[in-house]
């Protein structure tokens, strides 16, 4: 499936799951090595279920997860392939709330977002509702802070 | 309170602790198993004892430097893992790779394939119980390791690559010694066989163990050999070709068992195709430039970049994240081992103990790839 088409399909697929408009959900960026949605962290699950299900998409593998701290916001992002079809999409889902950064977990649909969100909430603190087994997973339960975060203080850290 | 009363569960089970110092995890891999007799309910990995935040780490270097760091990730397939750096950075720069440096990265991937499969190989046996097969596997290895000093000054963390091509020329002695190889692991390996796939004991520790069905090896992001050992076409290589990949002819080893024995298989198998693939390159190494032209400090536009290769283990990912500075924003890496862990809990649940360190061995775990 070319660039184009998946993007008309990835509409139709949001149009489906919101009943609305899709341009209002999903904004597609120009460029970049894959075809690149961002969507806001609240539309996360049920565009997400759709993506998965639908046959003409069918993204069966998450291969990477993975959280952004871009300071005024965190960015979830979501690398995607299919393995019948062979095309793959990035979603990233903007998370406003600095302070208290949660989005709905996705280890219901890939088994393998089981650990990457806990490695996620580990190194970012982003809380993920409906994780089966939210803990850290690298670091110490009574760690002190967030170490992935771009204002995380360690009096023990060497500036290079 | 008597002797190992709190290890036992409402429901009987008996709970141990395998690791973190255990032989047979390879490194600092440390499970929790919950046990009904002898058979396994349930079995959970407990990471971080070798976390080290590489991923904060290249954070603060350059794009040049932060490619090094990542040869102590999975350190058996260090070479691939450079790779992998270099292709993100490259992809970022838009900068033309000299076919000579694309050849001589695909042939320095596949002895790294080798050197990490017959270690491999030699581990798998020493877990079962026999010992031989680490000796006769290493000293093949030991060749590759001397290919790989003569020409990187490295035997294990090569740092071959830098952004646009190779840090320098191949050794005079490369092509010929690299043939010589062949011709020797060719002519040996025959000895795998005999002394481990043909042994009946082997066989029955490995068939229909730790069996992982295609669906969930797809839904818990499983690749590399534990994939295509459950079916699931996801070779890299041949689905996204990098470097000199395109231009050579190869099988992709896919086995529908699911099981150890399975995932055996796949590797020997693959270590004939990295032969072959080696064969077909080695005589025509173009001449000409290693390097391509990059700036001394490299600054990639603002942008998300992802790179992948296919390593011994499996799919590495490497994302970079540039805000236009000469550091990289936000690096992550995909690690394959990540991913082929996630599985293990699957994989053991209703089998033996005994089992358990069959089906380790043949995820063939790199711990610090797991921990990063």
């Amino acid at each position: 499936m070319s660039r184009e088409d998946l993007q008309s399909a990835v509409a139709e697929a949001v149009t489906a799951a919101f009943n609305s408009s899709g341009d209002a959900v999903i904004t597609f960026e120009e460029g970049g090595q894959f075809l690149n949605g961002c969507i806001d962290s609240k539309m996360l699950l049920p565009l997400m279920k759709e993506l998965r299900t639908r046959t003409n998409l069918d993204f069966d593998y998450l291969f990477c997860l993975t959280c952004v701290d871009y300071k005024t916001h965190f960015t979830m992002f979501y690398h995607m392939r299919s393995l019948t079809h062979r095309h793959e999409i990035v979603i990233k889902a903007k998370i406003e709330d600095i302070e208290h950064p949660a989005i709905d977990s996705v280890s219901g649909i890939w088994l393998t977002a089981d650990f990457h969100e806990r490695e996620v909430f580990d190194l970012f603190g982003v809380k993920f509702f409906g994780h089966p087994d939210l803990r850290r997973i690298f670091l110490d339960d009574n760690w002190p802070g967030f170490p992935l975060r771009k204002n995380y203080e360690d009096a023990n850290m060497i500036e290079l | 309170m008597l002797l190992g009363e709190d290890q036992i569960t409402e429901d009987g089970e008996f709970i141990i602790n395998i690791g973190p110092q255990h032989p047979s995890t390879h490194g600092v891999l440390h499970l929790k198993v919950w046990l009904d007799g002898e058979t396994v309910k349930k079995c959970e990995p407990h990471l971080g004892y070798i976390h080290r935040s590489i991923e904060k780490m290249c954070e603060s270097l350059s794009y040049r430097q932060y490619i090094f760091s990542t040869s102590r990730m999975d350190y058996l397939s260090a070479h691939m893992n450079n790779q992998a750096c270099a292709l993100a950075v490259e992809a970022g720069l838009q900068v033309e790779v000299p076919e000579r440096a694309k050849v001589i990265r695909t042939l320095f991937s596949e002895l790294t394939r080798l050197a990490s499969h017959a270690l491999w190989w030699g581990c798998m046996g020493l877990d079962l119980g026999a010992v031989s097969p680490f000796f006769y596997a290493f000293r093949e290895r030991e060749m590759i390791n001397d290919i790989m000093e003569e020409s990187c000054g490295a035997r294990l963390t090569q740092n071959f690559i830098v952004p646009g091509g190779l840090m320098a020329d191949v050794h005079p002695n490369f092509v010929a010694k690299t043939k010589e190889l062949v011709k020797i692991f060719r002519k040996n390996i025959h000895e795998y066989d005999e002394l481990l796939s043909g042994n009946i004991i082997f066989q029955n520790r490995t068939k229909n163990v730790g069996l992982l069905s295609k669906a969930d090896a797809i839904s818990l992001g499983t690749s590399g050999p534990v994939a295509r050992a459950s079916g699931v076409s996801c070779d890299v290589r041949k689905h996204y070709p990098y470097d000199a990949y395109d231009r050579v002819d190869f099988k992709e080893i896919i086995d529908e068992g699911g099981d150890c024995w399975a995932r055996y298989a796949v590797r020997i198998e693959e270590m004939h195709q990295s032969f072959h693939i080696i064969d077909q390159l080695i005589d025509t190494i173009p001449e000409g430039e290693f390097v391509g032209k990059t700036k001394a400090v490299i600054k990639l536009p603002k942008g998300e970049f992802y790179s992948k290769v296919e390593t011994a283990r499996g799919e590495l990912g490497v994302l970079l994240v540039s805000d236009g500075g000469s550091t990289p924003y936000r690096v992550k890496f995909r690690s394959p081992n990540f991913s082929n862990l996630s599985a293990l809990g699957q994989m053991v649940k209703g089998g033996k103990i005994g089992d358990l360190v069959a089906v380790m061995s043949t995820l063939d775990l790199v711990i610090p790839d797991v921990d990063r």
